[in-house]
C-alpha cells in the first residue's frame, strides 16, 4: 500500500490532482482511492487530499492515514499547518518552496530530520501554465522522487486526463511537469 | 434513438456520485425531477451536463425543493415513465411525506441517497441518520459500500422496483464523501449492456393510456386503507427477495460481480462479528483479517446489503452459530440502542442458541471509523464470546471526545 497526503489550499488543485494521479495509476492495472476532507471550506482555506495505491482492492476506507510522501503544494503550508503530522519514520515530503532544502528546513523545525525534497511549483506553474495551479508540477516531481513511473510515459498519461482542455494548455502543463521533473532537489 | 452513446473505459476512476451519474444515463430514464443538496449534487449536475451534451433523451425537471422534486417524480411515474432522482439530509427528511405517496401508490421510482448527518448542527458529511429515516416508508433500500457497488446496485434497484410483480420504489445508499465523493475504479458496462440488463421501461396502470382510465393517490379511509397497506407489506414480505435473488444471479452471470442480500466476509468460522452499513463494511472485513492473522480472532463481518425488506431469515443463518456480535450504527438513536442492535436482537430472540450482542454508535457527522476502533470493538466481542455473556455496556460510542460514553 502506498499513501499520500497533500497540503493545499482550496481552489489549487489538489483534489484534481490526487484524481489526476488516481486516474494514471489506474491505468497500470493497480487499485487507487483519492478523497479529500471537505467541509465548508472555501477558496484559500487549507485543505488536505488522499490518494491510496495498492497491487488489491483496497477496503480500507478509514480517513486516518500515516502517509508514505507528503505533498505540500502552497509554500506558506508548512508554517501554518503541522504538514508533519502522523507520519511514518520513512516520509518523504515534496515541498513547494522558493527556498532551498536547507533553508526551508531552517526555517521550519519540524522538517529538519525528514527525508524533505523541494521544488518551486507556484512559479513553474505560474511561467508555463500562467496561473499558480501547482498540482501537475507537484506530480512530475513525485515522478522523479519516487520513480515510479518513467517521465515520457507519465506525460502522456497525463495528456490523456487532461484531454478535455485546449491545446495549448496541455502543453503548458507537460512544460510544468517536466520543469518540475528537472528541478526538483 | 436520438442520444449519443458514451465510450466508457473498461475501468474509469470514478467517485460515487459520478457512478450513479453514468448508471442514471444508461438506464435512459424518462424524467429526473431533482433539487440539488450537498453531497448528492453532482449526482445531477452530472447527469444534466449528459443531458445537455446530447447523451440523454429524457426529461430533467429542476424544482424548487425535494418535497417538489420527488412530487414530480411521483407524478411522472404515474404518468407511465421510468424515472428517478437524488437526495441527501435536510432533502430526504423534507421529501419524507412523498415518499410514502411513492411507495403506497406502488411507483418504482429510485432514489440515489448519499448519506448526509441530520442538523442540528449543521454539518454536510456523512452519517445514515438521514437514510434511517426511510426504514418503514416502504421503499427497497441497497447499500453501496463503495462506488462500483454504487454503479451495479443502480441498475439492480430499477430491474427489481420496476418488476410488474414488485411496483415498489428503490433507495440506493451510499456513504456521503466517504464513497459519495472517494475516486476508486470503477468497471463499467458499455451503454447497451447496461440498458439491455435493465430492459425497456414496461408501464403499468400508466395515466397516459388513456384508453384504460385508472386513478392514482386515492383515499381510503377505514373501509380500505388497511389492506393497501397491508397488501404493499405482504408484497414486501414475500416477493421482493425473491426477484433480488433473481437480479443479483442476472447480474453476476452478466458482469462476474456477486452480490447477497447479506454479504459476510471470513464468516465460514467466525465465533465473532461486527454487523454494519456503507463504507465500514469493507474497512471491517479488513481488520477482522488482520485480526485473524495477528492475535487469533475468529473475527467476521456481516454487511446489511438490503435493509429493507430486512432479511430477517437470511440473518439467522449468519449469526446462529456466533458467540458475539457487535452492531453498529452510524446514527444517533436519541434515547434507545440504535437501529442495528434491536433488529438483529429481534433476528436472534427465538433461536435456540444466541450470541450475545451488543452496541456501538459511532462516526456521526462523518467522524472518521480507524481501524484502530474496529479492532477494539473486535476485541471487546472476544472477551465477550470467551465469557459467554457481556463484558461490556450495552452501548458505547466509539471516537467521541470526552469521557467515555456508555450505557444500559
Amino acid at each position: 500500500m502506498l499513501e499520500i497526503r497533500w497540503h493545499s489550499r482550496a481552489g489549487q488543485g489538489a483534489v484534481t490532482g490526487a484524481k489526476g494521479l488516481a486516474d494514471i495509476i489506474a491505468s497500470t492495472g493497480k487499485h487507487v482511492q483519492a478523497f479529500a476532507f471537505y467541509g465548508s471550506a472555501k477558496r484559500g482555506a487549507a485543505m488536505t487530499a488522499y490518494n491510496r495505491v495498492d497491487d488489491k482492492e483496497i477496503l480500507n476506507h478509514e480517513k486516518f492515514m500515516k502517509p508514505d510522501y507528503v505533498f505540500v503544494i502552497d509554500p506558506a503550508l508548512v508554517y501554518t499547518t503541522d504538514v508533519t503530522i502522523n507520519h511514518k519514520d520513512n516520509t518523504k515530503y515534496i515541498i513547494t518552496t522558493h527556498m532551498s532544502t536547507d533553508e526551508l528546513k531552517a526555517s521550519q523545525p519540524k522538517l529538519a530530520d525528514k527525508e524533505v525534497y523541494t521544488v518551486d511549483c507556484i512559479k513553474i506553474a505560474q511561467e508555463t501554465i500562467g496561473r499558480p495551479i501547482p498540482n501537475t508540477p507537484m506530480l512530475g516531481a513525485f515522478m522523479k522522487i519516487s520513480g515510479m513511473y518513467d517521465i515520457e510515459f507519465f506525460k502522456d498519461k497525463m495528456k490523456g486526463v487532461l484531454s478535455k482542455l485546449p491545446q495549448k494548455i496541455i502543453d503548458a502543463n507537460m512544460q510544468a511537469i517536466q520543469r518540475a521533473y528537472d528541478e526538483v532537489k | 434513438m436520438a442520444f449519443e452513446k458514451m465510450k466508457l473505459k473498461e475501468i474509469e476512476v470514478w467517485d460515487g456520485n459520478m457512478a450513479a451519474s453514468h448508471a442514471m444515463r444508461q438506464v435512459q430514464i424518462d424524467v429526473v425531477s431533482a433539487y440539488p443538496i450537498t453531497p448528492s449534487t453532482p449526482i445531477v449536475e452530472n447527469y444534466s451536463k449528459f443531458l445537455a451534451d446530447g447523451y440523454i433523451e429524457g426529461e430533467f425537471m429542476m424544482v424548487e425543493s425535494e418535497h417538489a422534486a420527488m412530487s414530480g417524480c411521483i407524478g411522472a411515474s404515474a404518468a407511465g415513465g421510468r424515472v428517478a432522482t437524488a437526495t441527501s439530509a435536510q432533502g430526504l427528511a423534507l421529501m419524507m411525506e412523498t415518499l410514502y405517496q411513492a411507495s403506497g401508490m406502488r411507483l418504482p421510482i429510485v432514489l440515489n441517497i448519499v448519506n448526509r448527518a441530520l442538523a442540528a448542527p449543521l454539518n454536510v458529511n456523512g452519517d445514515h441518520s438521514d437514510m434511517y429515516l426511510t426504514r418503514d416508508s416502504g421503499w427497497i433500500h441497497f447499500d453501496a459500500y463503495n462506488p462500483q457497488h454504487v454503479y451495479d446496485l443502480n441498475f439492480i434497484a430499477f430491474k427489481v422496483a420496476e418488476d410488474h410483480d414488485v411496483r415498489l420504489p428503490a433507495i440506493v445508499s451510499q456513504d456521503g464523501f466517504m464513497t459519495s465523493h472517494t475516486a476508486q475504479g470503477v468497471r463499467t458496462l458499455d451503454d447497451d449492456t447496461a440498458y439491455n440488463f435493465v430492459g425497456e421501461f414496461k408501464p403499468m396502470n400508466d395515466m397516459l393510456d388513456l384508453d384504460h382510465p385508472v386513478t392514482h393517490g386515492v383515499q381510503t379511509e377505514e373501509d380500505w386503507h388497511f389492506e393497501h397497506k397491508a397488501r404493499q407489506h405482504n408484497d414486501l414480505m414475500t416477493k421482493v427477495f425473491p426477484k433480488i435473488e433473481e437480479a443479483f444471479d442476472a447480474f453476476e452471470k452478466l458482469t462476474g460481480r456477486r452480490y447477497n442480500i447479506v454479504e459476510t466476509y471470513h464468516m465460514d468460522d467466525a465465533e465473532v462479528a461486527i454487523v454494519c452499513m456503507g463504507t465500514s463494511v469493507e474497512t471491517a472485513a479488513e481488520v477482522a483479517k488482520e485480526l485473524r492473522e495477528n492475535e487469533g480472532i475468529k473475527a467476521g463481518v456481516i454487511g446489511i446489503r438490503v435493509l429493507r425488506p430486512w432479511p430477517y431469515k437470511q440473518l439467522q443463518e449468519v449469526v446462529k452459530n456466533l458467540k458475539a456480535v457487535a452492531t453498529l450504527d452510524r446514527s444517533s438513536p436519541n434515547g434507545a440502542p440504535g437501529m442495528l442492535f434491536n433488529e438483529i436482537s429481534g433476528v436472534v430472540i427465538n433461536l435456540d442458541k444466541r450470541p450475545v450482542i451488543n452496541n456501538y454508535i459511532y462516526g456521526l457527522g462523518g467522524r472518521d471509523l480507524t481501524k484502530v476502533h474496529v479492532a477494539e470493538v473486535f476485541r471487546d466481542l472476544k472477551a465477550n464470546a470467551d465469557a459467554g455473556k457481556l463484558t461490556t455496556p450495552t452501548q458505547q460510542f466509539i471516537g467521541v471526545r470526552g469521557p467515555k460514553l456508555s450505557y444500559l
